[in-house]
């Protein structure tokens, strides 16, 4: 176990220092951030001040070392733009962009699986069938349209929820929490809803594909001729065996969830770590667009982590760091 | 019944609000506000706020005019001596009084904050004392027009509050003290702005008790939560949704010429332009946009008309002049060229271009309104006078460094300036690093006759003169046609029909001009 995690810290220290490299490379090959900088009425002396302060003066290979150097000693550089550490801006919208991806996640959880279920076990029944049909909704329309449909129709026509923004927020140890007032739920709703429906679908139709190859398999049928419950046969054994590649896909999905929910916080103006990813490309500021990255590789290697764990403890022919071959 | 139903249930949602927050205004916002700290990063949105919060020594009214902020008058003592006597009797947000140390503090402060955007409007202030604690003192190593103009870009923060304070300090309110109509309360990047009524203020108490300012950038959110009552006010309305607004009497809109003029650049420093070219593609033995002819033949070829109508909706006037008509230095004997495509066919011949040639034409598609439609437009009718034009748009962040890197022939700028002599320092003074002409000029356009014009009305001290001098220069550089003006933008702003807005010039959203 130590081996298989140590092993796994190698991998994501390496994906990430190739990522910063492609990331300086990338923002220089988009042009000179110190354009998107200056302000009108700078003068060419104020430009070669403020390239200097920066170091952007410097070429890109020296930039790159005393970012490697800085990174180093735990210092991910400062945002241009915000002239905030990187680190500090990032920290500071996780909690907004957490609490959106657990809650869009735990809807396509509660959702998905019943109604994947139910499609599996009615496949021809006419709800069984709305269910597909509705699925495929899901998947194919454009999330930002359906945003900006939901904000139409309840906030707009209705008037019944808040267009946008984020509720009220209760600090928890220091952490702005908002799904514990009224205000923050109302404010979460379309936005988990807008952002979970994708998810919702995905889950459906994998816990229903699943649940109809399940049902036809020896160890199903052996059960029920052992004389078990229906209740007991779908949910100790059917749902069980169909929940490893959910587990996965709801863990990679929830990953790039949290990275990049970008369109349904910018239409919601939710302010979350998506759009302050774009916000960064666009206006070049590269210390937040690298130590983004970093943030995200290390919560994707998390994740793929707690992924694996939750397979060993789901499926007992799975051994973690290969003991038992 | 079902409708009667919707605007029932609009109806108490509205009342509902209003009753939980008399006395507040929520204002949506068209772009991110990066930080408190008034010395750190020179953008409209964090000016916005600092105009809340702080005062300057010189305001700027609506008309983009300078006018007395904490500084009651000033004067030049001779030609590099300038004399501000300030407002008495002025409060700091914490009960302390504001004096001339205060100013010095601030002035100090911009010029020496590390990476900080403010230190060029003191930079050229060798010289700063307090006489007494209501007058101050500054010198210029040459006579220089601008201080009061400068100065207004200086924000006066607490010398107790700010002292040692860096930018994270101002954003968490520490040392966010100022003398403006408005206390800090709160800032939440990405998302808010609140700020609470400062009932002594000098300028008289606003009529809102609490101000948030809300981050909505993407333009139908920022509708969608003024259509549904969520925010009462926004600024920037996309040309789009203008009709509608308009139409629906829940809400009100005001507007005003603003100072932002759309223009183009053209390349008339090469001899061979990168993005000019005969008809056929093959390189031309020289570049035609150096030939003042072409150049009007492509202004007369714009028919800036039907830009304005059709494509901005009329948020927009024709413009001739690299600033707006409520300017200062704005020449209004020059009227926008008349769109004539015969004339403009007849120059080209006359150029030695019968047939025309070929252009690449260069924009951002995510800057200024409707940029990538105008720049389709432009290029359909240069088309038809015979140059025959290819668009390129691309993102700002992918369009700025090339277009200062001199990559383009034929660009696309918009530019906003409280001066015709400002903006013509920026746009079309022959580039000099030593005195901070031309960082803008992207044509390199360079007339000496021009420059010295800058130079003689930047070193008058008297007003009126000074304007004669900077039209003189304007005029100077817009008979060579020196860049293509299209037109000015008209700023509006939207808000709920009880709400009233002065709106300005210069496109700030002011809470205390709303009652």
């Amino acid at each position: 176990m130590p081996g298989f995690l140590l092993q796994r810290l190698a991998q994501a220290l390496l994906v990430i220092f190739i990522m910063s490299l492609l990331v300086f490379g990338g923002v220089y090959a988009i042009g000179d951030p110190m354009a998107m900088m200056i302000p009108p009425d700078a003068t060419q002396a104020d430009a070669a001040r403020m390239a200097a302060a920066l170091g952007l003066d410097q070429p890109l290979w020296r930039q790159y070392g005393v970012f490697l150097s800085q990174a180093l000693h735990g210092n991910l550089g400062v945002s241009f733009a915000f002239h905030v550490p990187a680190v500090t801006l990032i920290l500071e919208r996780l909690p907004a962009t957490l609490e959106l991806a657990i809650a869009a996640t735990l809807m396509a959880i509660i959702f998905g699986i019943p109604l994947g279920l139910y499609a599996g076990l009615r496949p021809n029944g006419f709800i069984g069938r709305s269910i597909m049909a509705g699925s495929i909704l899901g998947f194919s329309l454009p999330t930002f349209w359906v945003g900006l449909i939901f904000i139409l129709v309840f906030s707009v026509q209705l008037g019944w929820l808040p267009a946008s923004g984020r509720g009220e927020t209760v600090d928890v140890f220091g952490v702005p929490l908002s799904f514990l007032t009224a205000d923050g739920l109302q404010h979460m709703l379309m936005p988990a809803l807008n952002l979970a429906l994708f998810k919702l679908a995905l889950v459906t139709r994998l816990v229903r594909a699943g649940a109809r190859e399940a049902l036809s398999l020896d160890y199903v049928r052996f059960a029920r001729a052992k004389g078990l419950t229906e209740a007991r046969v779908i949910g100790a054994h059917v749902l069980r065996n169909i929940l490893i590649p959910v587990v996965t896909v709801i863990g990679l999905e929830f990953g790039s969830l949290v990275a990049f929910a970008v369109v349904t916080e910018t239409i919601f103006a939710w302010p979350g770590m998506g759009k302050l990813l774009i916000d960064s490309i666009n206006v070049l500021d590269r210390p937040v667009v690298v130590a983004y990255l970093c943030v995200t590789v290390t919560l994707f290697v998390l994740i793929n982590l707690a992924v694996d764990l939750a397979y060993a403890a789901l499926d007992p022919r799975v051994r973690l760091g290969g003991e038992a071959r | 019944m079902m409708k009667f139903n919707i605007r029932l249930w609009i109806c108490v949602a509205t009342l509902l609000a209003n009753a939980a927050m008399a006395g507040d205004l929520r204002i949506g916002m068209s772009a991110d506000i990066t930080s408190m700290d008034p010395h750190a990063v020179n953008i409209t949105p964090n000016n916005n706020i600092g105009w809340h919060v702080f005062d300057a020594l010189v305001h700027v009214d609506a008309d983009a005019r300078i006018a007395p902020g904490l500084a009651q008058s000033w004067r030049a003592v001779d030609d590099t001596t300038w004399e501000f006597k300030l407002r008495r009797n002025v409060k700091f947000h914490d009960g302390s009084p504001f004096t001339a140390d205060d100013v010095l503090f601030s002035m100090d402060r911009a010029e020496k904050l590390p990476n900080g955007q403010y230190a060029s409007f003191v930079q050229r202030l060798t010289d700063r004392r307090a006489v007494d604690p209501y007058t101050v003192r500054v010198k210029t190593a040459t006579p220089y027009a601008m201080v009061p103009y400068d100065l207004n870009s200086i924000f006066i923060v607490s010398k107790k509050a700010a002292a040692n304070a860096s930018p994270e300090d101002f954003n968490n309110g520490k040392a966010m003290i100022g003398t403006g109509p408005f206390r800090f309360t709160r800032f939440a990047r990405g998302d808010r702005v609140e700020l609470a009524k400062n009932p002594t203020y000098w300028g008289g108490a606003p009529a809102w008790d609490k101000v948030i300012f809300r981050i909505i950038p993407n333009d139908p959110a920022r509708i969608a939560a003024l259509l549904s009552g969520d925010i009462d006010a926004i600024e920037a309305i996309p040309t789009p949704d203008l009709a509608r607004i308009r139409a629906d009497k829940r809400f009100r809109l005001a507007q005003k010429v603003s100072w932002r003029t759309i223009f183009f650049h053209m390349d008339q420093w090469r001899d061979v332009s990168p993005f000019v070219t005969d008809r056929s593609g093959k390189p031309l033995p020289k570049n035609p946009l150096k030939d003042v002819n072409v150049r009007l033949a492509i202004s007369k070829a714009i028919n800036r008309q039907a830009i304005v109508e059709r494509l901005m909706e009329n948020a927009a006037i024709p413009a001739s002049n690299l600033v707006s008509p409520p300017v200062f230095g704005h020449v209004a004997a020059i009227k926008p060229e008349a769109n004539d495509p015969e004339a403009a066919k007849q120059l080209l011949a006359r150029a030695g271009y019968p047939d025309g040639f070929a252009l690449t034409l260069h924009a951002p598609n995510n800057r200024y309104v409707n940029d990538d439609q105008i720049a389709q437009s432009v290029a359909q009718m240069l088309t038809r006078v015979g140059i025959s034009t290819k668009v390129e748009t691309m993102p700002i962040n992918v369009y700025l460094p090339k277009a200062r890197n001199g990559d383009f022939s034929f660009s696309m700028l918009g530019w906003g300036s409280f001066s015709g002599d400002l903006a013509l320092r920026a746009l079309l003074a022959t580039p000099n690093a030593d005195k901070g002409y031309g960082a803008w000029n992207w044509s390199r356009y360079a007339n000496p006759a021009m420059d010295k014009l800058l130079d003689q009305g930047f070193a008058t001290v008297d007003e009126k003169k000074r304007e004669g001098i900077a039209r003189e220069a304007a005029a100077i550089a817009l008979k060579d046609q020196a860049v293509i003006p299209i037109h000015h933008q008209i700023a509006v702003w939207a808000m709920k029909a009880n709400i009233n807005y002065v709106a300005r010039t210069d496109e700030y959203t002011f809470a205390h001009h709303m009652k």
